[in-house]
């Protein structure tokens, strides 16, 4: 396996820590992604190490027992420690405010806290057996304030930071599931929902485990992923992951199932809106997209693995310290490991060798794996970092080597001009709300974001087409219809034609002497009517006789009869003088263009001389 | 000539007279260098219609002309003579390649009167003819030839004096009988195409069809596309688009057009499994693809004599109204799995281009309004691209063209495009013709128009409608005023 065909890697430069070990507990925070080192329960120190800043947070507390959890708020403003099953610990790390620790106890009685997460910067919430409670944390008084408090029994919690739901599991089977959304003060129930448990054998009792669930945003929305080891219909084998949609508003919905095909023991990641499953048993991983076609069958979408598994990008652990001054060779990290803990959305732990991973996905291998040019552009243009791996592939289609059929080219240029026109539109609108003035009473307006997904004309002008058209390999008649192709694509979103594609199609037919064509697209239209197209046609009268016309009549088109007979009287001269025309007053403002399509009319000049 | 006589009946002189059209006379062609010795001249005649001539009026005849180029070449040595007008017949020269000429003798037009006597009395219209209207036939006439069968020279080449009669002898032979001399106007001066208008999306959308097509079915070199018998794309030279246009529109096509009315060899081929339905079908080869014994054969044209000499087979195949022209090398023989394959890709999509083509063109027409009869009618033809657009004329039979208005008037049209050809400057020449009749020549930047206006009592002034004409009907071209 070529390392050309690894599609995943552990980020360059982990989080590194010390490794657990009986006098070293290690903690997660999810909300803040931090690492915490705790020796001794605090005494001998707790270094917290994010992925963020470099700098290490360090202090020491007193060692008032065993620490349970342990967690900043937002912003690592208040410190929180739970060392007691009844009672959590806080600390102020406010500069000016007391760091004497205060204490608060949940308000349930016989309750046995199972954790807490913090929502905000001093708000943070209490999961008991019992229900839950929320609390304002007054860091001045050294005292909290509970806001809110609901009463159910809870098996097992889960919390997700960037939407602030809390998942709690219900009910003897664990499988009902209560979602809390917490937001500014505020504590909101959403609908409860049950996760359909599959058929176990009857001597075992089936039940939810936390392990099988986990939560994330995908494409902006969060979901509740399940991990459902047999698939409920008996004649399918392998184990499935389950997506449940989980809207601010109604009720939780089953949306898609990613079909594993394979059982075993497996691991949740979700990158760059991918839902990556890592599979212990053969050391590989593969990586969905919910928004890639899958088989509905009316009411859940059903999703095959994008790509053929593949085992994360092999890791050398990088040497530090003393270690590299000898010239020692890198450990190669084992990856997959049994010590691995995995946290959402993309995040890898190794506790035994003190590493954290960011698990990011690599596009460019993913282009050679995905035979389906319209797949393969369906899957990149979701992607963050998609531009230059997609004109890399444009490219490519055109290239003597890897050549695309035209529909295959058509296909890819309509894709990519479909996510273009989107752009183009939602900027339009913006510009046209702004105009009426809706901003200030609008606060929804925002200015549509460009993603890496728009491909605009000069992109692809400057990128694949202008490299394209120079090669001389290439059978024009290729070279014309994939410029063709492109322009009735662009035609086809509604999207004005850049003057710059027109005139590469001019180019490449005067180059072959192809003028009759020429004379069909202009007669057609195709070639839209501008002041630089014109002055082009006019220089090339000397070659084909009918262009003198075709400039006329496009400068008629352009309304600028003033003009036309400026340029009929001078255009004799236009092709000896260089300035005659740039320096003649009516056309002053277009000095540059014309001065440009001058350039353009002698390079062609003298190759045809 | 009876049937051409009998369409003179209707007109009011029926009761007196008799007109008789412009006739075919006769129709050779010779090259000087063959027979250059008396007693060979024979050999200098490579074709001669009517065969049934007698040998040595043909000699005389030919060297009559070839006496009369001679002659007048001493006077204009670049510019000989182009024709010959007699009382009873105008004679057409042309020399299309060196040392081979052709020559067409046409009879003018005679009325035939009844003398009180009641004796007939032959009249000829000396003056009734147009020059370039019929010069312009005979290099048609070889073009037309050229286009399939190559140059004279070429068959020389091949094999010598023997091959080029041969050809000529087949391909005139049948030719000569298509030639309409009476129904001869400007269009055949102008030997314009009629081009399809359309938007521009929808074009772009058979030059992508034309490119896919020409990617799956590599070995095709040039493709041509039409609807309603109107031009939309040429990948040949416009030249050659030019003659092949011609033979498209006024000899292929008409030809297939009254089994498609009648509703003969429906299209359809559901019976045929696993294939997408669809209306297409070969207008050239085989007729029928289930027949494993169809014959493949194309009618073999030439193009690009001047240059690369190319020779190619021509397959039209045809989707409702929209055809397809598929050149390909003539090395290569098309089989008949081709045939299939090319009917299978072809097929279902040029029939959604047809329907796309036909849904569009409807939009656009509605889009341009109630069309209210206008009070003109028009010819407009541009050099530069050929293109050709009558509202004189009705749709093209394959034995007649039809026209709407009077024949004096079509000849008012001959007669201000001659005068047009004098000269090189852009002019506008005004006719009253008879009745309530006015024509407008107008010449600009290689572009003719002429207008035919019929309104009671006009006057000059109202004849500047032709201004508005210009800008309603031509408001995207640019006329010199």
């Amino acid at each position: 396996m070529g390392e050309e065909d690894y599609y995943l890697e552990l980020c360059e430069r982990p989080v590194q820590f010390e490794k657990a070990n009986p006098v070293n507990c290690v903690f997660f925070d999810e909300a803040n992604k931090q690492v915490f080192a705790v020796r001794s329960g605090g005494a001998t120190g707790v270094v917290v190490k994010g992925p963020d800043d470099r700098n290490p947070i360090s202090f020491r507390m007193d060692d008032k027992g065993e620490v349970k959890c342990i967690k900043f708020s937002l912003e690592n403003k208040i410190l929180a420690v739970q060392r007691t099953s009844k009672t959590v610990d806080f600390c102020n790390f406010i500069p000016d405010n007391s760091q004497l620790e205060y204490t608060q106890e949940c308000k349930t009685k016989n309750a046995n806290i199972l954790g807490f997460c913090w929502t905000s910067s001093t708000e943070i919430v209490f999961i008991t057996d019992q229900g839950i409670e929320f609390y304002q944390v007054l860091p001045e008084k050294r005292s909290l304030k509970l806001l809110k408090s609901h009463n159910l029994n809870v098996n097992w919690y889960m919390y997700c930071p960037e939407s602030a739901v809390i998942l709690l599991s219900t009910t003897v089977l664990e499988n009902v599931l209560q979602p809390f959304h917490f937001r500014a003060g505020t504590m909101s129930k959403l609908p409860k929902f049950e996760i359909e448990l599959p058929a176990a054998p009857k001597s075992t009792k089936p039940s939810l485990s936390e392990r099988d669930i986990a939560m994330a945003t995908i494409y902006g929305q969060l979901y509740v992923l399940f991990l459902r080891h047999h698939s409920r219909t008996s004649n399918s084998t392998g184990a499935e992951v389950v997506l449940y949609h989980l809207p601010r508003e109604g009720a939780c919905k089953k949306m898609h199932i990613l079909k594993l095909n394979r059982t075993g023991k497996f691991a949740l990641n979700v990158v760059d809106n991918l839902v990556v499953v890592h599979h212990q048993d053969t050391e590989t991983s593969v990586i969905f997209d919910i928004k890639l076609r899958g088989e509905f069958d009316g009411s859940v979408t059903f999703h095959h693995p994008v790509l053929p598994a593949r085992s994360i990008q092999p890791y050398q652990i990088p040497i530090t310290g003393p270690a590299a001054v000898t010239s020692q060779s890198p450990v190669p990290c084992k990856l997959y490991s049994s010590s691995w803990i995995v946290f959402q959305p993309d995040i890898i732990i190794s506790a035994s060798q003190g590493y954290l991973w960011n698990l990011q996905v690599k596009l460019e291998p993913i282009v050679n794996l995905l035979p389906d040019k319209g797949r393969l552009m369906d899957f990149l243009l979701q992607r963050k970092e998609c531009k230059m791996v997609i004109l890399s592939v444009c490219s490519q289609m055109l290239s003597e080597s890897d050549r695309a059929s035209l529909p295959v080219i058509a296909t890819v240029f309509d894709k990519l001009n479909h996510e273009y026109k989107k752009y183009l539109d939602a900027e339009q609108s913006y510009a046209m709300a702004v105009e009426a003035g809706q901003s200030r009473s609008s606060p929804l307006l925002k200015r549509p974001v460009r993603t890496q997904a728009v491909l605009d004309q000069s992109d692809v002008y400057t990128h694949v087409l202008s490299a394209f058209v120079e090669k001389k390999e290439m059978p024009h008649k290729f070279v014309i219809a994939v410029l063709m192709e492109y322009i009735r694509s662009l035609n086809q979103f509604q999207i004005a034609v850049q003057h710059y594609l027109h005139e590469l199609v001019i180019k490449t037919l005067v180059q072959h002497n192809l003028f009759y064509m020429l004379h069909q697209f202009l007669q057609y239209h195709v070639l839209s009517d501008s002041k630089p197209l014109a002055c082009l046609l006019l220089s090339l009268e000397s070659f084909y006789p009918p262009a003198h016309q075709l400039s006329l009549d496009m400068l008629k088109m352009l309304q600028s009869r003033l003009k036309t007979t400026c340029f009929s009287i001078q255009y004799s001269a236009f092709l000896n003088s260089e300035t005659s025309v740039c320096e003649g007053a009516p056309i002053s403002h277009q000095g540059n263009t014309v001065k440009n399509m001058l350039l353009f009319s002698n390079r062609f000049l003298e190759t045809k001389l | 000539m009876a049937a051409a006589a009998a369409g003179a009946g209707s007109g009011p002189w029926a009761a007196q007279e008799k007109q008789f059209p412009p006739a075919l006379l006769s129709f050779f062609i010779y090259n000087p260098r063959f027979g250059p010795r008396e007693g060979q001249e024979e050999n200098k005649i490579l074709f001669y219609h009517p065969n049934e001539v007698e040998k040595n009026e043909k000699i005389r005849n030919v060297g009559l002309c070839e006496a009369i180029v001679q002659f007048t070449r001493t006077f204009s040595p670049s510019k000989p003579a182009k024709s010959l007008h007699t009382q009873k017949n105008r004679q057409f020269f042309n020399e299309p390649e060196e040392n081979f000429w052709m020559v067409m003798v046409v009879r003018n037009p005679i009325i035939e009167k009844q003398s009180k006597d009641g004796k007939p009395v032959i009249e000829y219209q000396e003056e009734e003819l147009l020059d370039k209207v019929y010069s312009s036939v005979l290099r048609q006439c070889y073009s037309m030839y050229k286009l399939f069968n190559g140059t004279f020279l070429k068959a020389m080449e091949d094999g010598g004096v023997k091959l080029l009669k041969e050809r000529l002898e087949k391909f005139f032979h049948r030719y000569l009988q298509t030639l309409h001399l009476q129904s001869c106007d400007l269009l055949d001066i102008f030997g314009g195409i009629s081009f399809f208008p359309l938007d521009k999306m929808t074009y772009l959308k058979i030059q992508s069809f034309i490119n896919r097509m020409e990617e799956s079915l590599n070995i095709v070199k040039y493709t041509a596309f039409l609807y309603n018998d109107q031009l939309i794309w040429s990948g040949l030279e416009q030249d050659d688009m030019r003659i092949l246009y011609k033979y498209l529109t006024t000899s292929l096509f008409p030809r297939h057009i009254e089994p498609e009315l009648a509703g003969r060899d429906s299209p359809i081929r559901a019976e045929m499994p696993g294939n997408l339905q669809h209306y297409g079908r070969f207008l050239t080869g085989p007729l029928n693809l289930n027949d494993p014994d169809a014959k493949c054969r194309f009618p073999k044209i030439f193009v690009n004599t001047d240059d690369t000499y190319e020779e190619l087979h021509l397959i039209v195949y045809k989707a409702m109204s929209a055809a397809v022209c598929f050149m390909i090398d003539a090395s290569v023989h098309p089989t008949l799995d081709f045939c299939r394959r090319l009917d299978s890709i072809v097929g279902p999509q040029l029939t959604v281009l047809a329907s796309d083509i036909c849904e569009q063109f409807n939009i656009n027409k509605r889009m341009s309004g109630s069309e209210k009869e206008p009070q003109f009618k028009f010819i407009y033809f541009n050099h530069m691209n050929l293109a050709e657009k009558s509202t004189v004329h009705m749709r093209k039979t394959p034995s007649v063209s039809l026209t709407s208005v009077h024949p004096d008037l079509m000849k008012i049209l001959g007669d201000i495009n001659s005068d047009f050809t004098r000269v090189d400057e852009d002019e506008e020449i005004i006719v009253k013709a008879m009745s309530d009749y006015w024509v407008v020549g107008k010449k600009s930047d290689r572009r003719e128009l002429y207008v035919i206006l019929n309104q009671k009592n006009a006057n000059l002034i109202e004849v500047n409608e032709v201004k508005k004409l210009c800008a309603t009907q031509f408001n995207n071209i640019f006329f010199l005023d």
